[in-house]
């Protein structure tokens, strides 16, 4: 995996105050992974791999029990944790937050607790209430996306823009992307959310292509959107779109960069398996000497078809 | 009277839609717009009559990507016996249908038989089919395979005389719906029932019985939606048909039908639905509005066309 790592560790190599564990291998830990249910693709994803994690955790560190939940809002993601905690007595939590809001009070508990706290993707409202922050690189991931567009298109041309559901994900990821393509030429002739929904940006792209005679390229900024767009360019008959870029790394688009599709000539990464490095690296933390703590950026990767073979995860449902 | 609310509001959205873009009358637009509300619109004539009998469903939009989960499923697992062909294009509308039926019959037993409130009912049983459709595609996407889908799209995207599929079946459920609704007497026996429960029963109209033909009906429509949906992306995942209950109920009662129940009106749903998906079309078409305000604009537009019906009821 070439991530581009900065582990900015809080200055001070934070020797855990759980590193005692070595001593006590006997006593059995708990990690709780809280995260939301898989609703879409990416969360999917995210599911599979944090299973897949837990059960390969739980065979190499046999000092280690894992408890994981999955809940389908803000409000049931809250009784998970103080569930967790109440119950289980949870000596770590790992949590990718529903809604960063909902979640900071709850979570921060969990740290006055004493527990180890790491948070994956969405941070949290206050500051410094984690012990680890896994993150995802969204401002990066729109520029990665807008970098490539320009380098397709060197002349500048006609583009169209499909959203996520609104969000500060969202935002941040088209900031990053016009950002990048400031003064190359590229015009975004439209802009619409497609909700990160195939249906929706089906009917987008419909509307989109009625609208406009010429698009010379989409950025439709998700897999899942790129699947709708895909077929209503189809559906239409125009040759004028010359490609469109997704976005996260779903396992059939990849394969098509990956084949070598004139239409899907590349794609950007947003792993779902960030989850699993949030919770290898604190499996870690609770079992070793070796300092953790800090932000974790993962960067978004241009996937390429000379090096897609890497991001080609065959077996995960996303 | 009371019928000229929801077509002088689809009236004036043509209006505005011509107005903002020349494209928006175009033949290929017309067909975009026709062909994806008959999702809904399939779905909506069959809530017509459920509402109509003094009942709801929420759980059709659930069931509707349960469905398509499950037809994929079947599909793909008889490819290797049945090879690309008609038969297997069958198998999985039959699969659709019957199961569309199950869930409807399953429904209306719970509500009829056991008595218990259809509200309860369809909330419990849209979860189940929303939680199956995830655990059936393992979280993530379920598809159809690429060589079937290509020899299944043209039931999305063919059709006769230039009028697509979507159309056609769309056109024909109204017809059928339209009929039954105003001129059978299965239509008069929901209105009555919907109106009053007792006087229906003492009046030898079989309630229990008409009440589950029309959850049965509603179900076996949402497979025929559903057959229309699946060879459009050709795949299904736990975002599939996902709020299509709210659309529908909004689409029937905007169309005239009453929400508590005793009068429906089948041409008056088609109404609501081309509302409702016009709305979408001409946001996107147009750069009037900042697109995080959909929903607002959606929101006032529905209100409205079921003001000016009331306006046009009292003064009728």
């Amino acid at each position: 995996m070439s991530y581009m790592k900065t582990l900015l560790a809080g200055c001070t190599a934070l020797t855990l105050s759980t590193g005692a564990a070595l001593a006590q291998d006997d006593e059995t830990r708990v990690i709780g992974v809280s995260i939301p249910a898989a609703t879409h693709g990416w969360a999917g994803g995210m599911n599979f791999h944090a299973q897949q994690t837990v059960e390969r955790l739980e065979e190499v560190y046999p000092q280690l029990d894992f408890v994981l939940a999955t809940a389908s809002d803000a409000g049931k993601q809250v009784n998970d944790i103080e569930d967790m905690v109440a119950t289980r007595g949870i000596d770590a939590l790992v949590v990718l937050p529903f809604e960063s809001d909902p979640l900071t009070p709850p979570v921060q508990s969990v740290a006055e607790s004493g527990a180890w706290v790491t948070v994956v993707d969405r941070g949290l409202s206050v500051e410094g209430v984690e012990d680890l922050y896994v993150a995802g690189d969204n401002p990066g991931f729109g520029q990665v996306s807008g970098e490539f567009m320009v380098s397709q298109m060197p002349d500048g041309g006609k583009i169209v823009v499909l959203r996520g559901i609104p969000t500060t994900i969202d935002n941040e990821r088209v900031e990053g992307f016009e950002q990048a393509i400031e003064g190359s030429g590229i015009e975004v002739i439209d802009m619409e959310h497609g909700n990160w929904n195939r249906d929706d940006s089906f009917n987008v792209m419909q509307d989109f292509l009625s609208k406009h005679p010429q698009i010379d390229a989409v950025w439709a900024s998700d897999d899942d959107m790129a699947v709708g767009v895909l077929a209503a360019i189809d559906a239409a008959g125009r040759d004028d779109v010359q490609f469109v870029l997704g976005g996260a790394g779903m396992k059939e688009l990849v394969k098509r960069v990956m084949d070598g599709d004139e239409m899907i000539p590349a794609d950007v990464t947003y792993p779902p398996s960030m989850i699993a490095t949030a919770i290898e690296l604190t499996a870690v933390g609770l079992t070793s000497n070796a300092p953790v703590s800090g932000t974790f950026t993962i960067g978004s990767v241009l996937v390429t078809p000379e090096n897609a073979e890497q991001f080609y995860y065959p077996d995960s449902p996303f | 009277m009371s019928v000229l609310g929801p077509v002088i509001a689809l009236l004036v959205l043509i209006v505005v839609g011509t107005a903002l873009n020349s494209n928006f009358l175009s033949a290929a637009n017309i067909t975009n717009v026709l062909a994806r509300s008959a999702f809904i619109g399939i779905i909506a004539v069959g809530m017509t009559f459920v509402i109509t009998a003094g009942g709801l469903d929420l759980s059709v939009g659930s069931m509707a990507a349960f469905i398509a989960g499950l037809m994929i499923l079947v599909m793909n697992a008889a490819l290797p016996v049945l090879g690309i062909g008609i038969p297997i294009i069958l198998l999985g509308m039959a699969v659709a249908l019957l199961a569309g039926i199950a869930a409807g019959l399953l429904n209306g037993f719970l509500i009829t038989t056991l008595g218990i409130e259809a509200f309860i009912v369809t909330l419990g049983s849209m979860g189940i089919y929303r939680s199956l459709v995830t655990w059936l595609a393992d979280g993530g996407t379920l598809s159809l395979d690429f060589g079937l889908r290509t020899f299944y799209r043209p039931v999305y995207f063919g059709g006769l005389f230039g009028i697509s599929w979507p159309i056609i079946v769309f056109a024909l459920t109204v017809i059928v719906g339209e009929v039954m609704m105003s001129r059978a007497r299965f239509g008069r026996h929901c209105a009555a029932i919907g109106s009053n429960e007792s006087v229906a029963h003492y009046s030898n109209v079989n309630v229990n019985r008409t009440r589950l033909m029309t959850y049965a009906m509603l179900g076996m429509l949402v497979g025929v939606a559903t057959i229309m949906y699946v060879p459009r992306l050709g795949s299904a995942s736990a975002s599939t048909g996902v709020l299509w209950e709210l659309e529908a109920i909004a689409a029937v009662i905007i169309g005239g039908t009453i929400l508590k129940g005793g009068f429906g009106r089948v041409w008056g749903t088609v109404i609501g639905v081309l509302i409702l998906s016009m709305i979408d079309n001409i946001l996107n078409l147009t750069d009037l509005v900042s697109p995080y305000l959909n929903g607002a604009i959606q929101g006032v537009i529905i209100i409205l066309a079921v003001i000016l019906q009331r306006e046009a009821k009292a003064k009728g």
